[in-house]
C-alpha cells in the first residue's frame, strides 16, 4: 500500500518473468474468449451458467494480462483484484462442479480446478499473486 | 491431396491430420526443448528460436492452405466453428511468440517462446479433434 511514496521504484511487473506470466495469461484469454464466444454464440441454452462463467473467466484474463503489462500503481491493483477473483473462481468452481454436476453440464475453463487446461488456472493466479508480492518493491 | 476431388467418406480424409501437421507438431516441440534449454542456462531467444519461429509459422501456414483447399472441395469441418477459431489461433501463436520473445531479450524470453511452442501443438490437435467429430 502507499509504496508510490516510498523510495524504492517498483519493480516493473511486464518485465522478466512478469512478461512470461503476461505471455500465459494472453493464451488464457484467447483460449477462454474463444471458448466462450462459441458456446454463448451457438448453444447457450444448453448450459448459460457455464457459460457466462467462460465468458467471466475470459474478461478476467482479458484485464489481468492488461494490469500486469500496464505495471503502473492501478495496473498493479488491477492485477491484484483479477488474481483473487480468479484464484477465488477457480476454488470455488472447482469445488462446485465436483459437487453439483449439475450446475455445470458442459466445461467451463475452471471446471474441476482447470483439469482440462492441465490445472494451469489453479496455477495461475497463485504465480500472478506471487509475483505481485515479488515486484511489490524493488529488491535488486 | 491423395484421392483428389471430394471422395465424400464418411470419416474422409482430414485434411489437417496428415505429415504436414505432424511435421509442424514436431517442430513446435523441437524449439520447445531448445528454448526450455536456453531459458535454462540464462540464455535470451536465440537465432534459432526465431527461425525455428519462421519455419513453425510456414508450415502451419501450409497446412491452412491444405484446409482451405479442402473446404474448396466441399469438405467440411465437424465443428465449423471450433475449427476456424482454432486455425486461426494457430496461426496466430508463433507470431505471438515473436513479439514477446523481442521486446524480452532474456532467459524470461526463451521462457515464452518455450511455453508457446508447447500450446501449439495442443492447439493442433484440438484442430484435427474439431475436423473429425462428425456433424451430430
Amino acid at each position: 500500500m502507499a509504496d508510490t511514496t516510498s523510495g524504492h521504484e517498483q519493480r516493473a511487473t511486464n518485465r522478466g518473468p512478469g512478461r512470461l506470466l503476461i505471455a500465459v495469461y494472453i493464451l488464457f484469454a484467447i483460449a477462454a474468449t474463444s471458448r466462450a464466444g462459441l458456446q454463448i454464440a451457438t448453444r447457450f441454452d444448453e448450459a448459460p451458467v457455464a457459460y457466462l462463467l467462460s465468458a467471466l473467466a475470459a474478461l478476467i484474463y482479458i484485464v489481468a494480462a492488461v494490469g500486469l503489462a500496464r505495471a503502473g500503481h492501478t495496473g498493479r491493483r488491477v492485477a491484484l483484484a483479477c488474481c483473487t477473483v480468479e484464484l477465488a473462481g477457480v476454488l470455488g468452481v472447482g469445488v462446485l462442479s465436483i459437487a453439483d454436476r449439475e450446475l455445470f453440464p458442459d466445461e467451463t475453463v475452471w471446471s474441476d480446478f482447470g483439469s482440462g487446461y492441465g490445472y494451469v488456472p489453479l496455477v495461475l493466479p497463485v504465480l500472478g499473486l506471487f509475483w505481485l508480492w515479488r515486484t511489490r518493491r524493488d529488491p535488486a | 491431396m491423395n484421392d483428389t476431388v471430394s471422395t465424400t467418406s464418411a470419416a474422409g480424409a482430414s485434411p489437417v491430420d496428415g505429415p504436414l501437421a505432424t511435421v509442424a507438431i514436431v517442430i513446435s516441440l523441437a524449439v520447445a526443448v531448445w528454448a526450455l534449454v536456453a531459458a535454462v542456462r540464462h540464455r535470451p531467444p536465440d537465432r534459432i528460436q526465431f527461425v525455428g519461429l519462421a519455419v513453425l509459422e510456414v508450415a502451419l501456414l501450409a497446412l491452412t492452405v491444405t484446409a482451405l483447399v479442402a473446404l474448396g472441395g466441399g469438405d467440411r469441418p465437424g465443428e465449423p466453428g471450433a475449427f476456424f477459431g482454432y486455425l486461426v489461433t494457430l496461426v496466430c501463436l508463433p507470431p505471438l511468440a515473436w513479439v514477446l520473445a523481442r521486446m524480452e531479450p532474456t532467459r524470461w524470453g526463451s521462457g515464452i517462446v518455450c511455453a508457446i511452442c508447447l500450446v501449439t501443438p495442443v492447439v493442433a490437435v484440438r484442430l484435427q479433434q474439431t475436423w473429425d467429430i462428425l456433424g451430430g
